[in-house]
C-alpha cells in the first residue's frame, strides 16, 4: 500500500504506524459537563466504518509527522491524503 | 442418523445410498422464539446450546452466505486455554473441557486433536511472565507445565536453543491444547442444531433490525421480515456493520489477520509451537501442511485479504525459530476480519435495546472460545443473567475502568 505523503510524495505505508480513527484528533473539553460520557466515547467508541475511513497515519520512519488518509476499508483505495496539521488547524483545534 | 464405524462399514457396502444430508434446507418461518444471526461456528453452537441446554424451541440462525463461510473456516484451528486474567480463564478452561467432549455430544468427528501447546520462552523476563501465566491457570484448573531447555531440546530436537540471537531459556506447555478441524466443527454443530428442531437458513442476510420503543422486535432479511422474541448477533468480524444498522457503536475495530498454509510435509512438528521473540505461530495439520500466521496487518480492513509485509514479516518468525523451513513453498494464503476490542477481549451482553443481544469482539481468540461462546450466549439469552464464566464480557467495563487486557496494551485495538 502506498501513501501519498503530502510533502515527500509516495511512501510505502510500512514506513508510517497506524494510529486509528482520525476522530482522536477531536479531543473532547474536559471543561464540559458532560465530559466523562465524551471521554468514554473518545477513548472507546469507534464507527468502524465497511467503506471510507479517515485515520491517523504516523510517518515513524520518516519525517514523523501525522497524516489524515482517507482510505476504504473494503479496497485499501486511498482517495485522500492531508497532513493532521492541517486538518486539526481547519477544525479550530490548533493553531 | 447417527454417525458409526458401522454405519460407514454399511453405507461402503451399500454404494453410500442411504447418506442423508447433514442438516435441512428450510424456508424462514415469520416469528422465532430466538434469532441468532451468523451461521458461524459460534451462533451454531449458541442455537445447539439453546435448544440443548435450555430446551428452547422455535430457533432459527440466519446466514448470509453458507454456514462455516467466514471465520470459522479461516483460522489456524488451534485450541488452548493459556491466559492470565480471571475474566478470561475460566472461560476458555471451559472452553476446552467442551471441546474434549464434543465429538461425542454433536456425534461428528471434528478430529480434536490434544497434541499440546509450547510458548517458546527467550529471556528471563518472559520466564517470570510465563511462570505466572502458568500459576495463574493452574489456579483456575488449567494444565501448565514450564518445560526446562533440556526437555524441549529431547522432545523438538530441531530446534537451535543455543541460537545467538534468540536462545531459548524453556518454554510453558499446555499439553491439553491442540489442534480441532475447523470446518467440521461448523458442520458438527450445524447438524447437532438440525437435529433439535433448530432451522438453519442460509443465503439470508439481516438488511436491518425492526426497532420500536427501545425494543426489538424482528430483523429484515433479505428474504422478507422475521419476527423474533429474542435477537443476538453472533457476527465477529462484521460486527460494526451490522450493529450500525441498529444505530450502536462498538468498542470495535475491524482488522484482518492473515494465515498461511505450506505444501505438504512429511511429519515434522509433534505439536503447535509459538515464537517468543516474534509473533508467529505453526502447527502442522493431518495433511502435512504447515499452518502458521503471526500479527494482524495492522490498520481498519473489512478486505478479507492482507498485504505484504505483514508475508513477510511472518516467514522472518518463521526462519528464525525453523530455519529447515527455509525451502518449502507456501500454498495459501488468506485474510480474515476479526473484531478487534479495546482490550483484546470479548463481549457477551445485553444492548441498551431490549430484546436484542451481542456478541462478538474475539479479537485471535475466536475459534478456541466456540463452545464456551455458545455456552455462555446461550446462557444469556435464555435467562437473562450472563453465565458464571462470562459475567466480565459486559460492554461497560471500559467506562467503569474493568478492562480485560491480557496483554497491558490499553485501548489500541490493532496492538492485542
Amino acid at each position: 500500500m502506498i501513501i501519498n505523503h503530502p510533502i515527500l510524495g509516495p511512501r510505502d505505508s510500512a514506513e508510517f504506524t497506524y494510529m486509528g480513527d482520525s476522530a482522536l484528533l477531536d479531543r473532547p473539553d474536559w471543561k464540559a459537563t458532560d465530559a466523562l460520557a465524551q471521554f468514554i466515547d473518545y477513548g472507546y467508541l469507534r464507527d468502524n466504518p465497511a467503506g471510507p475511513h479517515q485515520e491517523l497515519w504516523y510517518h515513524e520512519q520518516g519525517d514523523r509527522s501525522f497524516l489524515v488518509v482517507t482510505r476504504d476499508t473494503t479496497t485499501h483505495e486511498i482517495s485522500s491524503v492531508k497532513l493532521a496539521r492541517d486538518v486539526a488547524r481547519s477544525r479550530g483545534r490548533s493553531t | 442418523m447417527r454417525y458409526s464405524g458401522l454405519r460407514v462399514i454399511k453405507e461402503a457396502l451399500t454404494g453410500h445410498k442411504g447418506w442423508k444430508h447433514a442438516w435441512r434446507d428450510v424456508e424462514p418461518q415469520v416469528q422465532y422464539d430466538y434469532i441468532v444471526i451468523g451461521g458461524g461456528g459460534h451462533g451454531l453452537a449458541t442455537a445447539y446450546y439453546l435448544a440443548r441446554n435450555h430446551g428452547a424451541k422455535k430457533i432459527a440462525v440466519l446466514e448470509k452466505g453458507w454456514v462455516g463461510g467466514g471465520n470459522i473456516g479461516r483460522n489456524t484451528t488451534i485450541v488452548r486455554s493459556n491466559y492470565l486474567l480471571d475474566g478470561n480463564e475460566p472461560f476458555y478452561e471451559h472452553s476446552l473441557k467442551l471441546w474434549e467432549g464434543l465429538e461425542q455430544d454433536i456425534n461428528y468427528n471434528a478430529m480434536i486433536s490434544q497434541r499440546g501447546i509450547l510458548n517458546l520462552v527467550h529471556s528471563d523476563a518472559q520466564r517470570d511472565a510465563f511462570v505466572r501465566r502458568g500459576n495463574a491457570m493452574i489456579l483456575n484448573g488449567a494444565d501448565a507445565d514450564l518445560l526446562s531447555t533440556e526437555t524441549i531440546q529431547k522432545r523438538y530436537p530441531f530446534l537451535n536453543v543455543n541460537n545467538a540471537r534468540f536462545p531459548i531459556k524453556g518454554g510453558l506447555a499446555q499439553h491439553r491444547g491442540g489442534t480441532v478441524r475447523h470446518d467440521a466443527v461448523a458442520w458438527g454443530y450445524a447438524r447437532a442444531a438440525d437435529q433439535l428442531g433448530v432451522d438453519i437458513i442460509q443465503n439470508c442476510e439481516v438488511t436491518g433490525f425492526r426497532i420500536e420503543s427501545g425494543k426489538c422486535l424482528g430483523v429484515e432479511t433479505s428474504r422478507g421480515y422475521i419476527a423474533g422474541g429474542k435477537v443476538a448477533s453472533c457476527v465477529a468480524g462484521s460486527s460494526g456493520r451490522l450493529m450500525a444498522k441498529a444505530n450502536m457503536r462498538l468498542p470495535i475495530e475491524s482488522h484482518v489477520l492473515q494465515a498461511f498454509v505450506s505444501e505438504g510435509l512429511k511429519p515434522v512438528l509433534p505439536g503447535v509451537i509459538t515464537f517468543g521473540a516474534g509473533h508467529f505461530y505453526c502447527s502442522q495439520s493431518d495433511k502435512g501442511g504447515l499452518v502458521f500466521g503471526g500479527d494482524l496487518d495492522g490498520y481498519n480492513s473489512y478486505a478479507q485479504r492482507g498485504n505484504l509485509p505483514v508475508v513477510e514479516d511472518v516467514c522472518e518468525g518463521a526462519m528464525a525459530i525453523f530455519p529447515m523451513l527455509g525451502r518449502v513453498r507456501l500454498l495459501r494464503m488468506w485474510g480474515g476480519i476479526m473484531d478487534m476490542s479495546m482490550d483484546g477481549s470479548p463481549i457477551i451482553d445485553h444492548t441498551h435495546i431490549k430484546n436484542l443481544y451481542f456478541n462478538g469482539g474475539w479479537c485471535y481468540g475466536g475459534f478456541k472460545a466456540t463452545p464456551a461462546s455458545g455456552w455462555c450466549y446461550a446462557h444469556l439469552l435464555a435467562t437473562d443473567t450472563p453465565h458464571e464464566f462470562a459475567k466480565a464480557y459486559r460492554f461497560d467495563r471500559f467506562e467503569k475502568g474493568q478492562m480485560i487486557d491480557e496483554k497491558g496494551m490499553g485501548n489500541n485495538p490493532q496492538l492485542h
